[in-house]
């Protein structure tokens, strides 16, 4: 998995693209939150345009992520979902959990909201 | 060319207990499918249930020990179905202990989707004592004449 991590306002915006699966992307995601947690970054906007798989692990870590940003008093949402990401998201009802948006603008103002 | 892509593909592997060895499993999985004629989606989804499976083979049934082995077995036939047969040589599973990870107490738990995943994009999902003592899990998932 690739990433790239850009900081726009206060909002640590994280791109990924290739697979996040188990032993692989799952584990790096993990320490790209980590990473923006140890920074004073709170709010994270994880750009998944480029995801091709997200396996049960991958799902599994994006919760945990998740919950782990909230404790902290931040927020972790989510931009550009690939439609069998979304379907995934779908399937396993974790549509209901997450702000998902589709317009980077929208998603970054959404934080100070 | 008609008369190859409805021949029946079957392929086995025997992969040692690392997570890359799930890449090999999908890449066996796809070209199988590709020579068949299945359509990409459909083969995406098998391809994810299957990744489930051997996932579940390296890490619950074989606590990816580096002297236990995962078999793998598939078997193409076009215009009929896919079977996938994923066995470990761990010491067995009981999948009647699963939680429903979509009901609201389950929803935020960071595991236990692994079966629900086969469970969701195949058409049955089997566990059995495998013949090595470990877990046997077969997926199936049918194909509809025309469409692959």
């Amino acid at each position: 998995m690739k990433s790239t991590v850009r900081d726009v306002g206060n909002v640590r915006v994280i791109a990924l693209e290739g697979k996040i699966t188990i032993g692989a992307g799952d584990v790096q995601m993990r320490g790209l939150v980590e990473s923006a947690l140890a920074d004073g970054r709170t709010n994270i906007l994880l750009d998944l345009k480029g995801v091709s798989h997200i396996d049960s692990s991958g799902i599994g870590e994006m919760v945990g992520c998740y919950t782990t940003v909230a404790r902290r008093g931040g927020s972790m949402k989510l931009l550009n979902l690939p439609s069998k990401i979304n379907d995934i998201l779908q399937v396993t009802q974790l549509i209901t959990v997450f702000d998902v948006f589709d317009n980077e603008a929208e998603a970054l103002s959404s934080f100070s909201s | 060319m008609l008369y190859f892509a409805r021949m029946v593909r079957q392929a086995q592997m025997a992969l040692q207990s690392r997570y890359e060895n799930i890449e090999l499993a999908e890449h066996m999985l796809l070209e199988l499918g590709r020579e068949c004629g299945i359509e990409e989606e459909t083969l995406y989804w098998i391809g994810m249930a299957m990744r489930e499976a051997v996932a579940n083979a390296i890490k619950h049934g074989n606590k990816l020990s580096a002297t236990k082995r995962v078999f793998v077995e598939m078997r193409v036939e076009p215009g009929s179905d896919v079977r996938i047969r994923v066995e470990d040589e761990g010491e067995g599973f009981d999948p009647s202990q699963l939680e429903d990870p979509t009901s609201p107490h389950n929803l935020l738990r960071s595991s236990g989707r692994g079966v629900f995943y086969m469970r969701s994009f195949m058409d049955e999902v089997r566990f059995r004592p495998g013949e090595r003592g470990g877990t046997c899990i077969e997926l199936v998932k049918r194909l509809h004449a025309g469409r692959e």
